[in-house]
């Protein structure tokens, strides 16, 4: 196994659903992420201000883990950059045409047992595994 | 001032928690998502703390009759498992894989600098955009259908 992380990853994971949890007591909003940033982009949308201080958490965290646990964005492997906007152009299509993420549907919905997003999650984590073992075992040759 | 501040703050530990999990690190992703290679199943367990938490919070939450700071509550109530859900969650998925983030770590790690996040941001902005656009574009064709068909009858 490579570079097993259980403890964080369960410890991350509990702050995840924790923010999600004081999101929905707070606003009643689900966090998706998804959904919230694609909610600023489509005209008309009538709770922008929630969603632009939403994000603007995210951004903001962000820049200061930089500083002070750079550790966080640490990477063993990173996509090529024309790799990295064709990923975002289909992850920005796909997640609005399914209406969630990782977030929405993998976090929110399946604590809701919503039975939407339990397909959706099979959906984006089959074709992920099945992406990775296509890129990395058949055409890069188990690189 | 209480809606922003608490908007801002989620958002913000919702970022700490990415951070904390290994989601803002692109090999955690695809290292979980390689699984026949060298297989690191943290994700999963990032998967199950999250869930773990807010599978009770939401039905203590959800007892209230309303949140905080807003009228009422605004989940999601559709059933229904159409093609759009199924098509959109695979591409997701592909593009996940390819890139090593999500929308949530892409974005924190852009406003960390990372080069690769930036432009999958950037990638993912203009997917969106486009996707908006085509489903502004089919409901406008169907209405047109629709208005057709009825003038055609009468």
């Amino acid at each position: 196994m490579n570079d097993f992380t259980p403890i964080s990853a369960l410890i991350g994971g509990a702050i995840i659903g924790l923010a999600a949890s004081l999101l929905l007591l707070t606003h009643g909003k689900v966090a998706g992420i998804s959904g919230i940033y694609g909610g600023v982009l489509r005209r008309g949308t009538s709770d922008r201000s929630f969603r632009l201080w939403f994000l603007a958490g995210l951004v903001v965290a962000g820049a200061v883990l930089k500083l002070v646990y750079p550790a966080a964005f640490a990477t063993s492997w990173s996509a090529t950059l024309p790799v990295a906007l064709v990923a975002g152009l289909i992850v920005g299509f796909g997640t609005q045409l399914g209406n969630g993420c990782t977030s929405g549907h993998g976090v929110c919905g399946i604590s809701r047992l919503s039975m939407r997003s339990l397909v959706a999650t099979g959906a984006f984590m089959t074709a992920g595994f099945v992406t990775v073992f296509v890129v990395r075992h058949v055409i890069g040759g188990g690189r | 001032m209480k809606r922003k501040a608490a908007a801002l703050g989620t958002g913000a530990l919702f970022a700490v928690g990415l951070a904390i999990s290994g989601m803002t690190r692109p090999s955690k992703v695809t290292g979980f998502l390689d699984l026949t290679g060298a297989w690191d199943a943290s994700l999963a367990f990032v998967m199950m703390g999250a869930i773990a938490v807010h599978f009770v919070a939401y039905r203590v939450i959800m007892r209230r009759p309303a949140p905080l700071f807003d009228a009422k509550f605004h989940v999601p109530t559709r059933k229904d498992i159409d093609p759009r859900l199924v098509l959109g969650a695979t591409l997701f998925g592909v593009g996940w894989a390819l890139g090593g983030f999500c929308p949530g770590p892409g974005l924190v790690s852009a406003a960390g600098g990372s080069l690769g996040a930036v432009v999958f941001v950037a990638g993912m902005t203009i997917g969106m955009f486009l996707e908006q656009a085509l489903a502004r574009a089919t409901a406008r064709a169907k209405q047109q259908q629709q208005h057709e068909a009825v003038q055609t009858t009468t």
